[in-house]
């Protein structure tokens, strides 16, 4: 750690205070002097942009459910009195809908800049890790949360994500018993969804202390890839990174202001402005946007019980990625080879992304199962193969030195050496 | 910045996609006709006077089938309505009466309604409403034009529609009406609307498209009372993030110019 800068208490109040609990002494740590690689570029402001979207969330949600009655004949018109008659209850709830995108949005690019920079590789294993078990929380609380309006897509996505869980063999059923409160999507599902809605967020945010931890532990990558050597290499966090990521986060908003006042129905499916009715079935049951990608492995496997394998093995295998891509290089700024297997799985994300708002039969189908295999195989083939064969290109010496290291195999820099 | 760039373009692509789709899913075999209207864009405002005959369409014609159970009276007069007095919205809503608690034998009491009331819907039950109506449910319109993909303009086509003459290749049940901008174009409801059906109390001349875009405009203002106000607040929450915007871009500029 860099030690240029140390908080010493200045006055009779903090100097006994830092003797008991050194708050003061741990927010100037990791907050204010935090030291941090000076080359990071507009992909680091996502941690801070998540962090602020799940207080947006929380503090929105508590607001919520101040005025929200989960019941199944009062839940949609109780959404409704929100909207019209609860003081700026429109405002409140389009942020908090528009809110939930805006979260997964900036969660994805968060995880395609770790994947592109090698954030997961050694040291960093628990961050990443941490990470996945924070993205799989953010799905399950979303899709809870898309239920509570109780319009005909909560109804029918309730339906049929749910009765995922009867495919598990032998146990399926008493499972889905249990999640549901009884053989159908009613009263009892509505409720125990409300109250672990509202309980997930602060799991979340348990996780989320656990991640800031494990990334103060080990220090920020960065674009380079190449571990920080000394102070020379790093600025502290504050003013430069907390000004640099409010800047990104005003940039967010800005994006996130146009959805809540100008479009802030077009991420959602108009369907979900219906009651929803047991009796009727809408044309297309399709999830949120943000889930789109793994419904479109969920319907590419013709088997439904591997459906249900695939797509929850579709982040499963997100867990294990620090030992399937072992190449010590970590910024894949120095991989020409990776690099282009990564866009094309950037492309092949976003493509099932689109694939499961569509109707699966014919070409959707098909491009469907390509995308799906080609996803998978990235994480299983490519990068054990490119681990082992991969050249990577030239690299300077260090995030200050820009000189080329002309002997890979020699430099120790690659391989981390802990705290610095 | 390469990837940036990508991330960017790949990712409004999946936005822009995404909205595709999901208009596509209603089917509709035309496409919208769009006659415009004074709410549209950032800026925009509802015409009060046509809002008002709006009202008058679909309390006259639409009301005997439809409710609006989300909608009280007292909502004709808030500002970004139609925006009718306190007194007429009184009258309004006298017409109406309510079954409300009971006299002193426990027997129910009726009563006119007041503005703090909701509107009243035609039938009991959405069983009574169905029996009612051949066995089709006539919506409730509150939230119907949120309810359909660009549902101003759906509901102004599908409600001017009924005047299109059948394709010879299509035949449909005799109970239902044929309409190219319904989804499977055999709609339950026979046409709703004929020239002069209403008297408008401004002196506008009732034409059928006149009533759809008077009624389109009302519903649209219904699903959403608080339109204006959002789009005002808009403008100031952007104007604000804006000014900041530009105070951090010269303060970061400012803060990194000596990192190297």
């Amino acid at each position: 750690m860099n030690h240029d800068h140390e908080y010493t208490p200045s006055n009779g109040f903090t100097k006994w205070l830092d003797k008991r609990l050194p708050l003061i002494r741990f927010a100037d740590e990791n907050m204010l002097s935090f030291p941090t690689p000076k080359n990071l570029n507009y992909f680091w402001t996502f941690g801070f942009i998540l962090t602020l979207c799940l207080v947006t969330q929380i503090i929105t949600g508590i607001v919520l459910a101040m005025h929200y009655t989960p019941h199944v004949l009062m839940a949609f018109d109780s959404i409704e009195h929100i909207m019209r008659d609860v003081n700026y209850g429109w405002l409140i709830r389009y942020i908090h809908a528009n809110g939930a995108s805006m979260f997964f949005l900036a969660v994805f690019i968060h995880m395609f800049r770790g994947l592109y920079y090698g954030s997961y590789k050694e040291p960093r294993e628990i961050l990443w890790i941490l990470g996945v078990v924070i993205f799989l929380l953010m799905i399950i609380t979303a899709f809870m949360g898309y239920v509570l309006v109780w319009g005909q897509m909560s109804f029918w996505g309730a339906t049929v994500i749910t009765n995922l869980v009867a495919t598990i063999p032998v146990v399926g059923e008493s499972i889905l018993t249990l999640l549901l409160g009884g053989f159908s999507v009613d009263n009892p599902t509505l409720n125990r969804f409300f109250s672990l809605h509202y309980l997930l967020p602060f799991v979340i945010f348990g996780v989320v202390i656990l991640h800031i931890w494990a990334l103060h532990v080990t220090g920020n990558n960065n674009p380079t890839g190449i571990s920080v050597k000394d102070s020379n290499d790093t600025i502290s966090f504050h003013p430069y990174y907390t000004v640099k990521d409010l800047f990104a986060y005003v940039v967010f908003l800005l994006m996130f202001s146009y959805f809540i006042f100008y479009n802030p129905n077009i991420l959602g499916h108009p369907d979900n402005y219906i009651e929803a009715d047991p009796m009727v079935t809408p044309a297309h049951i399709v999830p949120e946007w943000y889930l789109l990608p793994f419904y479109a492995i969920l319907r590419a496997v013709p088997d439904k019980l591997m459906g249900v394998l695939l797509m929850f093995g579709s982040i499963v295998v997100l867990f294990f990625l620090p030992w399937l891509d072992t190449m010590k290089v970590r910024s894949a700024r120095y991989r020409p080879t990776y690099k282009i297997f990564y866009f094309t799985f950037l492309v092949c994300c976003l493509l099932l992304g689109y694939l499961g708002g569509q109707a699966p039969e014919g070409i959707y189908l098909f491009l469907s199962r390509v995308c799906t295999i080609y996803y998978f195989a990235f994480f299983l083939v490519v990068m054990p193969i490119l681990s082992k064969y991969e050249r990577p290109s030239p690299m300077p010496i260090g995030i200050s030195n820009p000189a080329i290291n002309n002997n890979l195999e020699m430099d120790d820099n690659l391989v981390p050496s802990g705290n610095n | 910045m390469r990837l940036s760039k990508v991330i960017i373009i790949l990712f409004s692509f999946v936005f822009i996609s995404n909205a595709d789709s999901l208009s596509a899913a209603g089917g509709e075999a035309y496409k919208n006709l769009k006659p415009g209207f004074s709410f549209e864009g950032p800026f925009g405002k509802f015409d009060r006077e046509s809002l008002k005959r709006g009202y008058q369409v679909y309390s006259e014609v639409c009301a005997s089938c439809h409710g609006m159970k989300q909608l009280s009276f007292r909502n004709l007069s808030q500002p970004g309505g139609p925006e009718f007095s306190i007194d007429r919205v009184k009258e309004i809503a006298a017409e109406y009466f309510i079954m409300d608690g009971a006299d002193e034998y426990g027997d129910p009491v009726e009563r006119a309604r007041i503005p703090s009331d909701r509107f009243q819907s035609p039938f009991d039950s959405k069983d009574a409403a169905k029996a009612a109506n051949n066995g089709a449910y006539p919506p409730d319109l509150s939230l119907i034009t949120k309810a359909r993909s660009d549902g101003t303009n759906y509901i102004y086509s599908l409600l001017s529609g009924y005047e299109e003459t059948m394709p010879e290749n299509i035949s449909i049940d005799d109970a239902l009406s044929y309409n190219p901008w319904f989804p499977g174009n055999a709609i339950a409801m026979a046409q709703p609307l004929y020239d002069e059906m209403v008297e408008y109390t401004d002196g506008t001349e009732a034409t059928i498209s006149q009533m759809s875009y008077d009624v389109a405009n009302f519903l649209t203002w219904a699903a959403e009372p608080s339109m204006e106000e959002r789009k005002s607040l808009g403008i100031i929450v952007m104007g604000f993030l804006i000014i900041f915007l530009i105070l951090m871009f010269f303060s970061v500029r400012r803060l990194f110019e000596d990192v190297h």
